[in-house]
């Protein structure tokens, strides 16, 4: 188990003052002007050294992505901008550092800023947080207040702002380009990729999203050096992650532990367990709802990492581990991702306006077992006709639940066909 | 997205207040010039906090004349967030969630509680509006499943008995502490937690949480703290 002194959120339970007095005390703001008066190229090399891999979901090395920007500023700023749109069903990780650790991040905007020679970061936060919000822009106000940010940002010479801008309420908003969009004031629908943001992002400007758990956890990293963080884990999958265990457990909790931890000792250890004990799993989505499920069979020695999830056709997503057991119809809880993904698609690409509402409709029959078992293939068929065809990942995530449900609880939904047919034929011959 | 359907009683004006009118001037000044439609969403969030909650046809012309855009552009931004409501909603505005998380937590109980102490159902309120309800997509606290929201504050760790708690006391217009209807501490385990634990009694920083005061009013503006 990651021992504390490891750990890089330290108030993530909000034991501690929040403020800039509590964070200065956890360590933050404590060499910032060392760490900026490295150029800013050393900085990027630093965090790809590190081997952080973009805590938002795909796993991109944050130091690569960064890399991308210009090398110099020309006409246009650069910006940097934060994805705090937390919207992925059982993540709730970025919600514990805003308002427990807001430091961290207000730290790592100016950081990674300063990195990719930006004058200003967004950090764009989902609207229903609004007392989060509020937390946040406190320690925004707080940092100015100490010029800490601002011009001469701690003393370094670099001057960059930092504002919080809040959503309005849409899922897609976390998709890099539909953020962007939103933040230019108009509908969330994601743009064509190429140009990458890095070139043509904010305003048109050179831009890279990051996440907040990315950001946040930044200046722990240059702080300590990149060989404490890269020591953590195993090759390619470093460093310690915020978990999110929700669901049939008997201790739902988030906690930060060492990447690559065994399912089994991260769900035993630190959410006491699954209700009804080990043997009554059913199955886990281990990375928030966009990622296929897995059965208890896989869960029982899968280790928590991006490798590892993606060879057995799952992924570690945000770490949200939504845990099911013996209770859970998979069939109705497959189906309510699928009701998601209807009600989230922003309406611009058909396969996904037109292909969530249909497999919607078809899971909801498949609840009740009332179709044919044909419909299954043709279900499954759809689901890769809407993966891969869309102008953002929306597609791909509401079809992958889908295909996780069919690949390994196929029989479930068979048998829940048969036996409706079976209970409707008898009704029909006492009729 | 959220219903397009408008309030058949609308307002024949609305005017920003002068202190609506400063915040909206402050979240402006945080986009470079020329690009104020960036606010449209923080300003459209103004006009609905000002106008009981809910956005009249007048409030959207209002805040397009304010950023110099054209009025489909906003109203197409009203309809396409979920969080700007159309019609009126009540003084205590129920949002629960429903997703995954939620659901295998038990949401359908939190919903069946507000059916039976309240009478309404998905896109319903109450006669008197004091309550009206919206079954809404993850709120992005799973850790804390169910969620209801109520106006600004999440209620969390919901079931039954603790959502009909939580009613009451709404109905008495005395709204208890956002979070943790269970007494949690956050998302900590419930059992106490399991990690930074030998932090707590080294650390000098320790400040224990003064409880929150029990809020009357929703409070104003995003941008403050």
């Amino acid at each position: 188990m990651l021992k504390d002194e490891d750990r890089i959120f330290t108030n993530l339970y909000g034991w501690f003052d929040w403020g800039l007095e509590g964070a200065r005390k956890r360590g933050d703001w404590s060499t910032t002007k060392q760490i900026l008066s490295q150029s800013p190229e050393e900085v990027v090399e630093l965090v790809k050294a590190s081997g952080l891999r973009g805590r938002g979901g795909a796993g991109f090395p944050t130091g690569l992505k960064w890399s991308f920007m210009p090398k110099e500023v020309g006409e246009r700023p650069h910006y940097l901008i934060v994805n705090a749109d937390e919207s992925e069903p059982g993540t709730c990780k970025d919600r514990e550092i805003m308002r427990n650790d807001p430091h961290k991040l207000v730290e790592g905007c100016l950081i990674g800023g300063y990195a990719m020679r930006a004058c200003a970061a967004y950090i764009y936060i989902r609207g229903e947080f609004y007392n989060e919000a509020q937390r946040l822009q406190g320690a925004i106000d707080q940092a100015y207040e100490a010029g800490l940010i601002g011009k001469n940002a701690c003393g370094s010479g670099y001057d960059f702002d930092v504002f919080l801008h809040r959503g309005a309420g849409a899922y897609i908003c976390g998709e890099e380009t539909a953020l962007l969009e939103s933040l230019e004031g108009k509908k969330g629908q994601p743009r064509l990729k190429p140009p990458f943001p890095a070139a043509v992002g904010l305003y048109g400007c050179p831009s890279t999203v990051n996440n907040v758990e990315s950001i946040a956890v930044v200046p722990e990293i240059l702080r300590r050096g990149p060989e404490w963080f890269a020591g953590m884990g195993r090759e390619r999958n470093v460093g310690t992650k915020l978990f999110c265990i929700s669901g049939h457990v008997n201790n739902p909790c988030n906690v930060e532990e060492e990447m690559g931890i065994p399912l089994r000792e991260l769900i035993d250890k630190h959410a006491g367990g699954v209700i009804g004990g080990w043997d009554n799993l059913l199955a886990v989505i281990p990375g928030g709802s966009s990622v296929r499920c897995i059965p208890k069979s896989i869960c029982d020695d899968i280790l928590m990492d991006f490798d590892s999830l993606m060879a057995v056709k799952s992924g570690l997503g945000t770490a949200a581990v939504i845990v099911m057991n013996k209770d859970t119809d998979i069939i109705r809880a497959i189906t309510r991702l699928s009701y998601f993904y209807r009600h989230e698609s922003c309406g611009q690409c058909t396969p996904c306006r037109e292909g969530t509402g249909w497999m919607w409709r078809v899971m909801e029959r498949l609840c009740t077992g009332e179709a044919e078992l044909e419909e299954i293939d043709a279900l499954e068929q759809v689901t890769k006709q809407i993966e891969g065809h869309t102008i953002c990942a929306l597609g791909d995530a509401a079809a992958w639940p889908i295909q996780g449900l069919l690949t390994h609880f196929r029989g479930e939904v068979e048998d829940r066909i048969k036996k409706y047919k079976a209970a409707n034929s008898t009704l029909q011959a006492a009729e | 997205m959220s219903g397009i359907e408008f309030a058949k009683d609308q307002p024949d004006s609305f005017a920003f207040t002068a202190e609506t009118e400063a915040k909206a001037d402050a979240i402006i000044a945080k986009y470079p010039p020329g690009r104020q439609a960036s606010a449209v969403i923080p300003l459209l969030d103004l006009a609905q906090r000002q106008h009981d909650n809910w956005l009249p046809k007048k409030a959207i012309e209002a805040v397009a004349e304010k950023l110099e855009m054209a009025p489909i552009r906003v109203l197409e931004i009203a309809t396409f967030y979920t969080m700007f409501n159309l019609k009126p909603v009540g003084k205590y505005f129920l949002q629960a969630c429903k997703t995954t998380p939620c659901w295998l937590r038990g949401s359908d109980n939190v919903i069946k509680c507000v059916k039976d102490k309240l009478g309404i159902s998905n896109h319903e309120g109450t006669d008197d509006g004091m309550f009206s309800l919206l079954e809404v997509e993850c709120l992005g606290a799973c850790a804390n499943a169910p969620i209801l929201q109520v106006n600004d504050d999440f209620y969390e760790d919901l079931d039954y008995d603790a959502t009909a708690e939580l009613l009451e006391a709404l109905k008495q217009g005395k709204p208890p502490p956002q979070g943790s209807m269970k007494g949690r501490n956050l998302s900590e385990s419930s059992a106490g937690a399991t990690s930074l634990t030998s932090l707590r009694e080294t650390e000098a920083a320790y400040v224990p949480r003064p409880p929150k005061p029990a809020a009357e009013e929703t409070p104003q503006d995003g941008g403050e703290s």
